[in-house]
């Protein structure tokens, strides 16, 4: 016979046989309330619930795409915005293309009024996000996507741009200003028609600075010769509350900072310093003062 | 178990595997023990520079306009962090770890390809000293540790900054490429007799699964910036869309290695969680059939996500849910280890020594990052948070909370069979409660940065934005961090000589490791052990014990077969030699050549294919 020489489990007698029954009554008792068991029952538990959190996770993830996604877009504000190293392009599309005007860094939207906003890049990959009224959407060089939004309440949201896209990053920022419709409109009225030409001696020698100097290569001002689309356009300069892409207080001491030195107020940009003479300095100020 | 070889055996055994001394034996060591530790001590160091990078980003957010670094000093500094972390630091030290301690779980003498180890460990080694010493003369990379184009291409990165980041790519991955071909080899054919893939530790499957991962997920990298770097150097236009190229195609490249490589630096956490939870709890882990196929689904689940990291671009929106369904998916495979170790803790008896502080950290840090990587799975959400700071706090809550708090744990654990001392467990418990409080207070307020609307890499933020006082607690909660790794320095460099004598197995370990002397013998084990369960040493010992017939007169190990572990033959590995040192000087000549002229791959390969060959 195989096995131990004396052994308790195997009885070959009735006395013996008694207690080996008891013994397997009881081992199966301990085996019923063995812990393992239980964790395994808890642990089953604890995987189902997760899993179930998770698909109504992902059953309200659907709704709320849905919901995004189906914005009414009658009657809608058609912008392309454009983002270049480090500033925005704001084109306000219109059915007659003759009523479109471009502006830069400060877009105007009417309250209760959708608006469709396609997101392009000039250079590298921007990201337009105003948490205040959407979620991001990144602008990709070679890509168009669209960001649709309505803003319910009047008032200034900031956006910034969220994705790196080079050394000043963290300095271009936009502003939206949400108005009631006939704001929105007068607003827009003003921004297709041109400034009118300044009147006065010391801003018109300004805009001789501005068109035979510097500025004109890269900026454009409707209604004169400059024509330059490197940089933002100046035509309402005046009527917006930034420069430098939403960072700094559009006044006369900011702007003439500006002018002269931005690698001081933003390291980096593309555009140039500027030593002029003090006197075109403040006929220029004078000039951009007037382009309402 | 060591003690059934004679001692004139045992020394000529110690011997035969020992490396030469001297300055060239220095660089002619290949026994994977040495190795290991030089790659452990290099990745901390990178680990040191990447947080000394970081507290010079939290200084210059501390306030609203600060002043302490530039911005073009700043993008280098934050490049150059995530950089370091994730590609010198999170990667290879699991590589590291793993190096040292598989061939003593398994019952090895040696890792399999030792000379290729220390090629990789060298290679490694040179491609990080290379990223440092551009970064120190004002060449470091400033496009991001995603670098991603057009932002890095030739004509908005001129200079050779980026080169230097996307050959250091090349450097580290293909130093990890042959790290997980070294370490799967060495777990599918190194075990000793008895060990069949049912026997293995989880630490040893957390291994194996990061292995085939690094496998599958690295090349798509290496790829992506090798096509980044012709780009850059020979006119092609991969991602130039004005030419016919793509810019989402790096991100998808990028991200296909990226979200894979979350995981890569998590798995092997998983492996440190079971082996520690099951020591200090004194019981087998709870499921370990549950374990090893949740680490499986987890690597399976993790080559699905990546268009998480891109939902705010205009790819197909049913597309995206696809990637959030698979993004919530994967915390299934997480949850249940997370309730096996629960369980394992709630009916084992717990001793609370520092590793196991360390490990229940994870439960508390993973958790809340695990979490919030919920809410970023879901698309709409991801509109709001995609770029963020909320990001950077997801992001550090799942890196530090599920791979550096549980990596400091296995450090605590396993140090004692590295130097065979203890560290001390005060100057533990100061470092645990320190790194913890101080990471909470850094990371926490950065989820309400980023829904206040901050963007990551900004080198700075206006005064009126609001978002100066909880800037200035994460920089005062990033110098709790760093004074907390400042006590951990002192305890090992203390420790390391004046540390109380730790004995083969300091915590009642069950895993082969803790059967031999701490710091090992140089051969491992002076007679193979013969493997009867999963904790060979918590069990009745089996018969027999342990194979003899082994060389002691030159580096022979035993090959078993994959499945069964069973005996197949004896192989012959090679001895000490500078040539894999070599042949990594001459890649380095070769990739670093390539940054300034194509030609470089020419004339350059004719060194290295000397080098590799002798």
């Amino acid at each position: 016979m195989e096995g131990p020489l004396q052994d308790a489990l195997r009885p070959a007698g009735i006395q013996a046989e008694h207690i080996g029954s008891l013994w397997n009554f009881t081992l199966g008792l301990c085996a019923l309330a063995r812990p393992e068991r239980r964790v395994w029952r808890i642990i089953g538990w604890a995987t189902a619930a997760s899993a179930l959190g998770l698909v109504a996770l992902l059953v309200a993830d659907a709704w709320t795409s849905r919901a995004l996604a189906r914005l009414p877009l009658a009657d809608a504000v058609n912008i392309e915005l454009t983002g270049h190293q480090w500033w925005w392009e704001a084109r306000y599309l219109d059915a007659d293309p003759a009523r479109a005007f471009t502006t830069a860094n400060e877009l105007h939207i009417p309250v209760g009024r959708p608006v469709l906003v396609t997101l392009r890049a000039d250079d590298v990959i921007h990201t337009l996000w105003i948490p205040n009224l959407q979620g991001k959407k990144d602008m990709i060089p070679g890509r168009t996507a669209t960001l649709s939004l309505r803003a319910d309440r009047p008032g200034t949201y900031r956006g910034q741009c969220a994705e790196f896209c080079g050394v000043q990053h963290a300095l271009m920022a936009l502003l939206v200003e949400a108005e009631p419709n006939a704001d929105y409109e007068a607003w827009a009225a003003a921004q297709r028609s041109a400034a009118p030409a300044p009147v006065d001696a010391l801003a018109l020698r300004g805009r001789e600075v501005f068109l035979n100097g510097n500025c004109a290569s890269c900026h454009t001002v409707a209604g004169t010769a400059a024509r330059g689309s490197r940089g933002p356009d100046l035509s309402h300069l005046a009527s917006r509350r930034t420069i430098g892409a939403g960072m700094f207080p559009n006044n006369r001491g900011h702007l003439g900072g500006w002018i002269a030195d931005p690698q001081a107020l933003k390291p980096g940009v593309y555009m140039p310093p500027n030593s002029l003479p003090p006197a075109d300095l403040q006929a220029l100020l004078a000039y951009l003062e007037t382009l309402k | 178990m060591n003690d059934r070889l004679p001692t004139g055996d045992a020394d000529l055994l110690e011997q035969t595997w020992s490396d030469p001394p001297g300055l060239i034996g220095w660089f002619s060591a290949i026994n994977h023990k040495t190795i290991a530790k030089r790659f452990m001590v290099t990745t901390f160091i990178f680990f040191l520079l990447g947080g000394l990078l970081a507290l010079a980003i939290r200084l210059q957010l501390a306030l609203p306009n600060g002043r302490v670094l530039g911005p073009d000093l700043y993008n280098q500094v934050f490049t150059m962090h995530g950089s370091t972390m994730m590609f010198l630091f999170a990667v290879p030290v699991m590589q590291a770890v793993a190096s040292y301690l598989i061939p003593l779980m398994i019952g090895a003498r040696s890792v399999a390809f030792p000379r290729m180890n220390a090629f990789a460990y060298w290679i490694f080694t040179l491609g990080g000293i290379m990223l440092y010493i551009a970064f120190f003369l004002d060449i470091g990379p400033d496009a991001g540790w995603f670098a991603y184009a057009p932002l890095s291409g030739p004509e908005y990165s001129p200079g050779k900054r980026v080169d230097f980041w996307a050959q250091m790519i090349t450097f580290t991955e293909l130093s990890g490429l042959m790290e997980a071909i070294i370490l799967i080899t060495t777990i599918l054919k190194m075990r000793a007799p008895g060990m069949t893939l049912n026997r293995m530790p989880l630490f040893v499957w957390t291994m194996l699964v990061t292995s085939f991962m690094v496998l599958f997920a690295m090349p798509a990298v290496m790829l992506a910036s090798t096509a980044l770097l012709t780009d850059r150097l020979v006119d092609t236009h991969f991602y130039d869309p004005a030419k016919g190229g793509d810019a989402l195609l790096w991100q998808h490249l990028f991200w296909f290695f990226g979200h894979p490589e979350v995981y890569m630096i998590f798995i092997p956490q998983l492996g440190f969680m079971s082996s520690i939870i099951a020591t200090f709890s004194r019981r087998p882990v709870v499921g370990y059939a549950a374990m090893v196929l949740s680490l499986i689904a987890t690597a399976f689940f993790a080559f699905g996500l990546w268009v998480h990291h891109m939902f705010a671009t205009n790819l197909p929106e049913l597309g995206k849910s696809f990637f959030t369904a698979a993004s919530l998916m994967i915390a299934i495979p997480t949850s249940v280890q997370i309730f096996c170790w629960i369980a394992t803790l709630w009916t084992g008896r717990i001793h609370f020594k520092t590793p196991l502080l360390f490990v229940l950290a994870f439960f508390v840090i993973l958790v809340a990052g695990g979490l919030t990587g919920l809410m970023l799975a879901s698309v709409p959400l991801d509109y709001q948070l995609h770029d963020s700071y909320f990001v950077v706090a997801h992001l550090h809550y799942v890196l530090l909370g599920g791979a550096v708090f549980p990596l400091f744990g296995a450090f605590y654990y396993w140090f004692p069979k590295f130097t065979g001392r203890m560290l001390s467990e005060r100057l533990g418990r100061w470092n645990f409660w320190l790194f913890f409080i101080g990471f909470n207070i850094a990371f926490f307020p950065m989820h309400v940065l980023g829904l206040q609307g901050m963007p990551r890499r900004v080198y700075t933020y206006p005064d009126e934005m609001g978002w100066d006082k909880l800037n200035l607690t994460a920089t005062i909660g990033a110098s709790m961090i760093a004074v907390s790794v400042l006590l951990f320095v002192i305890n090992v460099l203390r420790s390391r000589r004046r540390g109380d004598l730790a004995g083969s197995d300091p915590w009642g370990a069950g895993t082969l490791e803790s059967s031999v002397t701490s710091p090992p013998p140089m051969a491992n084990f002076h007679l193979p052990p013969l493997v009867h369960g999963r904790y060979p040493l918590w069990q009745a010992p089996g018969t027999p014990q342990q194979v003899t017939g082994l060389a002691n007169d030159y580096r022979e190990v035993l090959i078993t077969s994959v499945a069964d572990a069973k005996l197949d033959h004896r192989l012959w590995l090679p001895s000490s030699t500078p040539w894999p040192f070599l042949a990594a000087l001459a890649t380095t000549v070769l990739f670093v050549g390539s940054i300034f002229t194509p030609w470089a791959v020419v004339w350059g390969a004719v060194p290295v294919a000397i080098a590799a060959t002798l």
